[in-house]
């Protein structure tokens, strides 16, 4: 089976500055007062996913998994240890992906397709069914910092499951979109599955997890907590004890706990 | 990047781009959307948009044409007004790209914060989108050029090519250190428009650089020259000021410095090296622009 993502003993931490001023940083200093902290936001961590895996990260908030996720994307360099992927990334990291408040819709799809490695030749193949998805009608040619969040969240959505990737992360995008749209990303993310490629998921919401997943990562504090099945995952986290979320008993395709 | 499919073909590599300016090169298509982008960004808003662009030399050079020529009465220069304008237009270049390419990370920090590229692709985009501002103001200097009687010749090309390269590595190269620097502290910012101010005076477009010599003494010229902008303008008026003199060959004589493309070789040779230092600091604060934005 050839590996996707392979990540070893990587280490990531933040430096958290209270003072930014000269003046406040001698204030500090002359108080005795810490001017900077170091914060260890993921510690350790090493696991190897293979190509057409599907897995889920969960965790408390906090527990370094959007930073594990950045790190698999790209956006950070781990301190210590690599982090190596095979191939296209994209995916939703947070809401709305890099867009540029200023830009229209439209321009942002170019641009966001493109830093995603697409050429215009395929972003423009594309371009019809990226609107369809995003479904955001005359606010296309409008600059994205008039958006609703929704929408800035479904056009950013659009453009990322429209390419041609095989690694596909998501991160709780699902969290602002209304029913129908989380249907259609759940619709979306299962066909990406289904064609093989690299699934991670980011999610607090074991209903979703159990059904996309196969695999889950536990993180507690920044350091790899667990490694395995979904159901024992679920259990290891106490999201099964389910006095908070009857309704994905109710209704299996329900995200609501996705906040 | 490997194909996309069930079975991707490429190699385990690092998901973070590591090739810096080259990779910038290698990704010329999210380049060019860029520079696009910033062209219409610049002066969004605006009711004159792209004018001011011509606007701000034109009343700097009327300002200075004005003060210089005929208050301080230097119109003794023979074409003053292009002596002036040929380095006005190369310091606007500069200073167009340091101010904007120091701000350029700060200011897309929406994409620097959650998508993976080679982040110097900003500072580039920046002295792009300078020069595509610089390049219209080229063309009505040559036309006033042609206006007062211009013999263009290959030696002047070459030195306006040669002060055009050193402005643009050098640009580059600072507009990299700034914008990386401008991350940690905004001071930054605030410290190049400081800068800026000195381009303006440091070069020998409001006053001729004869003046340098009668001033200083010849032996503190070489300090002057040391200054690449200098060196840049000089190459420019070289370029396009000498050769629309009465006598071309006397007007370089007195008013050139001698070893004139020496000096612009070295201060070329000089400012690619800065541009190496540049992107090796870069890669170093890189790695901290996500959490300090």
């Amino acid at each position: 089976m050839t590996e996707s993502i392979v990540v070893e003993n990587v280490t990531k931490s933040f430096t958290m500055r209270y003072h930014r001023t000269i003046k406040q940083m001698s204030i500090a200093r002359v108080r005795g007062q810490e001017i900077s902290d170091t914060f260890l936001a993921v510690d350790d961590v090493s696991f190897r996913v293979d190509q057409g895996e599907s897995i889920g990260l969960m965790g408390l908030n906090g527990s370094g998994k959007s930073t594990l996720l950045k790190l698999i994307n790209g956006v950070m360099k781990p301190d210590a240890g690599s982090v190596l992927t095979r191939g296209r990334i994209a995916g939703l990291i947070a809401t709305g992906a890099g867009f540029h408040p200023q830009l229209t819709g439209r321009e942002n799809v170019f641009l966001n397709a493109a830093i995603l490695g697409m050429t215009e030749k395929e972003t423009k193949a594309k371009f019809d069914a990226i609107v369809e998805f995003a479904d955001v009608g005359k606010f296309l040619d409008l600059p994205v910092g008039n958006y609703s969040s929704g929408m800035f969240a479904r056009l950013g959505f659009a453009v990322a499951v429209h390419t041609d990737s095989d690694i596909f992360l998501v991160d709780e995008v699902l969290a602002v979109g209304d029913r129908p749209f989380k249907r259609k990303c759940i619709a979306r993310m299962e066909e990406i599955r289904a064609t093989g490629r690299t699934l991670f998921y980011v999610s607090h919401a074991p209903g979703s997890v159990r059904k996309m997943c196969e695999r889950v990562l536990v993180l507690e504090k920044g350091r790899l907590a667990f490694d395995g099945p979904t159901d024992e995952g679920i259990k290891f986290l106490h999201y099964d004890d389910s006095d908070e979320d009857d309704d994905n008993t109710e209704e299996p395709d329900d995200l609501g706990a996705d906040i | 990047m490997g194909q996309a499919g069930p079975v991707p073909d490429g190699r385990l590599t690092p998901p973070s781009s590591t090739g810096g300016l080259l990779d910038v090169f290698r990704r010329r298509y999210v380049l060019k959307l860029l520079v696009k982008r910033e062209i219409s960004a610049r002066y969004q808003g605006s009711v004159l948009g792209l004018l001011w662009s011509y606007i701000q030399p034109l009343t700097r050079f009327i300002l200075y044409f004005f003060v210089m020529g005929i208050i301080l009465d230097l119109r003794e220069i023979e074409n003053f007004g292009i002596h002036l304008f040929a380095g006005l237009v190369l310091v606007s270049y500069f200073t167009d790209t340091f101010s904007a390419g120091t701000r350029s990370i700060v200011r897309n920090k929406a994409i620097v914060q959650k998508m993976a590229m080679p982040r110097e692709m900003f500072p580039v985009a920046s002295m792009l989108v300078s020069l595509y501002h610089a390049l219209p103001q080229v063309v009505i200097l040559v036309v006033a050029c042609l206006g007062v009687g211009w013999q263009p010749d290959g030696t002047g090309f070459l030195a306006v090519l040669l002060g055009f390269s050193i402005i643009a590595v050098l640009g580059t190269a600072l507009a990299l250190l700034f914008s990386a620097a401008n991350v940690f502290f905004r001071d930054f910012s605030n410290i190049v428009t400081t800068l800026t101010t000195f381009a303006h005076f440091s070069v020998p477009m409001m006053y001729p650089f004869t003046l340098v010599e009668a001033r200083f003494g010849a032996a503190n010229v070489p300090f002057y020259l040391a200054n690449p902008l200098a060196e840049a303008v000089l190459l420019m008026q070289r370029g396009f000021w000498t050769t629309t003199t009465a006598d071309p060959a006397a007007t370089a004589v007195e008013h050139m410095p001698d070893h004139l493309f020496t000096r612009g070789l070295v201060h070329l040779g000089i400012s690619l090296v800065l541009l190496v230092v540049a992107q090796l600091v870069f890669r170093r604060l890189e790695t901290k622009f996500p959490e300090r934005l």
